[in-house]
């Protein structure tokens, strides 16, 4: 077993873990925050996107012992009292069906547009291209995430 | 009961929108108008439980987290076809953490002799479960299991199993499959010889028609062609399974299901408990698309282990089982003979198909050809084959997907013999007055003048427009019913075991109660998905809106109408001069008389007003009694497509969907919906295959890297057109679209890519060497 701190959402946990357990699995098993999910099992589908230290990785491809030191965003950690405009964006273009993939792409997005506030939408479709929505809701996802980018701009121009 | 007589709006808005009159129960609701005129019903509405959705809150399955859970995990045959010789699972049950091992035993005889295991009959039949402190650990104790197989010969391609000398699947007949992949279309499991079971040659529309043989000799022109389709597994992002907790009397069922209904009844029935003792929720589930209608092996398994155990258990299935073992759309192998006079009038189809389920049935090819177009003559015969492969499942439009393929190719074909445009022969042998609206508007939106003539297109890349179109029936489930509740805190709740598959079906829900009781559709609290409250319909055949909103309103109006009758006692007035709008409830005449609608409920002389309604007979009677209404979810869709001819390449730049499906309720999440249904379109008939190694017996792309789905840049621009039309069929006049979304997309691309390169191609998945092979391009 090993002893690890992680910041996760703001907030800090030190936790014994075995090597072998993956970020995903201590987020999900041992924090109980189960808004990031499990698709695929062969870091495919993105299901399980998560953001350290501010960029995205799929938390299935990490060993929650290599996060150690981290500061961690999964999708929970996203609004505060209202909604984030990514959040808000899934909302209200219909981003979604069934939401299994929403949390992934929220957080994909996010990193996108950290990086680049105004992407095109080729752009946005490459930055998804990991993503994986078995519903299929591709087109609406993209209008979700140019919603949140020209919201997100707008605040920043007001304040 | 006591009836009225009531104007509904009747026909297509912009086209031939009228009224018709019928007799109605009093105890329906009063007609409504069209969308038009209406407030919350057939706007673009947000979700209902789309902040769940989008913060992580909302919990599916696969996240519940009871105390004491276990973590469970199938042992699954890595062989095709053997008898179990023993099974030891003594090394497993000692690892640490193990709590207990469950071996399937053989309780069916159904073409098996009495053995204690059943015969294994492909890879990932599941033969044994664990339950440990951890999943880690269970996949261990999984390993430790030592199976010891007689293996027998095999068979795992259709043609192959075809053969008189092919290995048996079962050696003795079966009986129809409760989860069958086709809706129907009889599967007759007891006739056949050798791995061929059949043939089906009728539907709930009736058998053959008139005869084939004189209809062909009266024929100018005739068409006749083989095509195949590939085996299509579901891949729902939340895999199947449940957690179970029966450590007391009652089992309590978590289950990513499209059906908590029937899933209660196939635990209830399986372990001999009353349907009261069994409580299945489903409040949020990852996809399911037609594969999750049971409880699987997965539910008797967890069930048992949380029995033995004393704990509850967690076994939800993990992507390679997935692939495995829990449902795939059957492949096809048809042969379709087509004949027409030279105006076009289609005199005589015969059609022939061979598709295997694997160890299932329900391979057919449904009814696209038996009902799409008039024909005097019709005859079709639909054998299923079994091989050693997983069992099918249901799959959006099961069959008549399949079915599509072919039909709209040959129709297309048909059309170039006559020299007809193919919109102008369906114009002539398509009886549909919706489809022809779907026809004119999508024609317009697409551009279809600017088709050219097939293979014409210049150049490496080459563009190509194509059309196709599909029938689905409008069926409805008369077991549905739905509670609605007035709270004297002034809160609405919608109850109902219908569970919302991710299509939308709480907010349409709450849509329909809104506008009935005057209110917004964020008023409602909508709890669903929960076998405690009245039967729901399962989410498949697109039966869910049709079937469930009804009840929901009318449950709506009687709730109403008591809480009126109360209001007007204490008004001195009589209830049927009150209305509930904007929020409030008013006097017709006297404008004195208003009191907020919230406010209204507080002056309760109970807690609660409470109504249950339950699905009544369509207005104007049905086909058939068991729920088939009149007329069909009809769509035509466009599609447009570049090829490129050095690499094969096949590339839809867009999509046009016409569709209909009666009133719509919530635009935003029929376009969603029709989306999906295109692309799973687009990924059917260039993509996905699932690939069995025939010597080996085993599923080699079982996984989501190899086994090939659309991710967001193969995706085409999707333009959508609505066609509302009215049926004056129930009270909300509506029905789903599920599965006409998916029925003509493929083929569609099919004639799109026919249209660009001048040959077609007669077999999905359109892979580049089966372009490149179609244009002389490679040599064998």
């Amino acid at each position: 077993m090993h002893s690890i701190t992680v910041t996760v959402n703001g907030q800090a946990y030190t936790k014994e873990v075995e090597a072998r357990l993956l970020l995903v699995h201590f987020i999900r098993d041992v924090l109980a925050l189960t808004g990031t999910h499990i698709g695929c099992d062969t870091s495919n589908c993105g299901a399980c996107t998560i953001l350290i230290n501010g960029r995205s990785v799929k938390s299935c491809t990490q060993f929650a012992v290599q996060a150690d030191g981290k500061e961690i965003t999964t999708v929970e950690g996203m609004a505060g009292e209202a909604l984030h405009p990514i959040q808000e964006g899934f909302k209200e273009e219909h981003g979604l069906q069934c939401g299994f993939c929403t949390p992934g792409m929220i957080m994909r997005a996010s990193d996108l547009l950290s990086k680049n506030p105004n992407p095109s939408e080729e752009e946005i479709r490459w930055a998804i291209s990991g993503n994986l929505c078995r519903c299929t809701g591709y087109n609406n996802i993209v209008k979700a995430i140019k919603y949140a980018a020209s919201k997100m701009t707008e605040e920043v121009v007001e304040s | 009961m006591e009836k009225r007589k009531e104007i509904f709006p009747l026909g297509i808005p912009g086209h031939n929108l009228g009224e018709i009159e019928r007799e109605i129960d009093n105890t329906e609701p009063p007609a409504w108008p069209i969308n038009e005129e209406l407030k919350e019903v057939g706007k673009r509405i947000n979700r209902i439980d789309a902040r769940a959705k989008v913060t992580g809150q909302a919990k599916y399955t696969s996240d519940m987290q009871l105390p004491g859970m276990l973590y469970a995990k199938f042992l699954r045959a890595n062989v095709p076809h053997a008898t179990i010789r023993s099974i030891d699972t003594s090394k497993a049950e000692n690892l640490p953490g193990v709590h207990a091992v469950h071996i399937v035993r053989n309780t069916s005889e159904e073409g098996e002799a009495s053995e204690t295991f059943p015969g294994v009959k492909y890879v990932g039949q599941p033969l044994a479960g664990v339950a440990a402190d951890t999943l880690d650990i269970a996949k261990e104790a999984v390993s430790l299991i030592e199976v010891n197989y007689d293996e027998k010969s095999f068979v795992i391609d259709l043609e192959d199993a075809m053969q008189p000398d092919a290995p048996l699947v079962f050696d003795a007949p079966m009986g129809a499959q409760v989860d069958g992949g086709d809706v129907g279309v009889v599967h007759e499991g007891d006739k056949g010889e050798g791995n061929l079971r059949g043939p089906s040659t009728s539907s709930f529309y009736g058998g053959p028609r008139g005869d084939v043989e004189q209809g062909f000799a009266e024929a100018d022109v005739i068409v006749e062609q083989t095509y195949r389709t590939q085996v299509h597994t579901h891949m729902p992002l939340e895999t199947h399974g449940v957690v179970i907790d029966w450590t007391s009397d009652e089992m309590l069922v978590y289950a990513s299901t499209q059906n908590t209904a029937n899933v209660r009844n196939e635990l209830a029935d399986y372990f001999d408990l009353p349907k009261s003792k069994v409580r299945v929720i489903c409040d949020f589930m990852g996809g399911g698309f037609g594969a999750k209608h049971s409880a699987g092996s997965f539910g008797p398994m967890a069930a048992t282990l949380s029995k033995k155990t004393g704990r509850p258990v967690w076994l939800m299935i993990d992507r390679k089982e997935e692939h495995l073992a829990e449902g795939n759309r059957p492949n096809s192998i048809q042969t379709l003979k087509i004949g027409a006079r030279n105006d076009g009038t289609l005199t005589a189809i015969d059609q022939k198909s061979y598709g295997t389920a694997g160890v299932g049935l329900g391979a057919g090819v449904g009814r696209v050809a038996q009902v799409l177009y008039e024909c005097p003559n019709f005859r079709t015969e639909q054998y299923d084959v079994l091989t050693h492969a997983g069992p099918g499942a249901a799959w959006r439009a099961p069959g008549n997907v399949q079915g599509a393929f072919g039909v709209e190719q040959a129709i297309d074909e048909l059309a170039e013999k006559l020299s007809m445009d193919p919109l102008a022969l369906r114009d002539k042998i398509d009886k549909s007055e919706v489809r022809r609206v779907e026809r004119m508007r999508g024609a317009e939106r697409f551009g279809w003048s600017q088709r050219k003539k097939a293979g014409s297109s210049q150049g490496t890349i080459k563009k190509g427009m194509g059309m196709a179109q599909s029938c689905w029936p409008r069926f409805v489930t008369l077991n549905s019913s739905v509670e609605v509740r007035v709270l004297n805190d002034g809160s609405v709740e919608i109850r109902s075991s219908v569970q919302d598959i991710g299509t939308g079906t709480k907010t349409v829900l709450a849509q329909v109660v809104a506008e009935e009781l005057g209110l917004k559709t964020t008023d409602i609290t909508v709890r669903i998905g929960d076998t405690l409250f009245p039967d729901g319909p399962g989410s498949g055949g697109s039966v869910v809106t049709g079937s469930i909103t009804p009840p929901a309103r009318n449950a709506a109006y009687e709730v109403k109408m008591k809480l009126f009758e109360q209001l007007a006692a204490k008004w001195e007035t009589e209830s049927g001069k009150l209305v509930a709008r904007d929020g409030q409830i008013l006097h017709i005449e006297d404008a004195s008389k208003k009191i907020a609608f919230k406010e209204a409920l507080r002056g309760m002389r109970t807690g609660q007003i409470t109504a249950t309604a339950s699905r009544t007979n369509d207005y104007g009677g049905f086909q058939q009694p068991w729920g088939l209404a009149y007329g069909d979810l009809g769509s035509v869709q466009f599609a447009e497509v570049s090829v490129n001819t050095d690499t094969g390449f096949v590339k839809v730049d867009r999509i046009v969907a016409a569709h209909s499906c009666g009133r719509p309720l919530n635009i935003g999440q029929l376009e969603s919906q029709i989306n999906g249904g295109v692309i799973q379109g687009v990924s059917y008939a260039l993509y996905e295959n699932r690939v069995m190694d025939s010597s080996t017996g085993h599923f080699m792309n079982a996984n989501a890297h190899q086994y090939k789905v659309p991710y967001s840049m193969e995706i085409p621009e999707i333009e959508i057109e609505i066609v509302e039309e009215y049926t004056a069929s129930s009270s909300t006049d509506a029905y789903g679209i599920g599965e006409p979304a998916n029925i003509a997309t493929a083929v569609a691309i099919a004639n799109a890519v026919y249209n660009a390169i001048g040959v077609r191609i007669y077999e999905i998945p359109i892979t580049p060497a089966r372009i490149l092979k179609a244009l002389n391009k490679v040599y064998e």
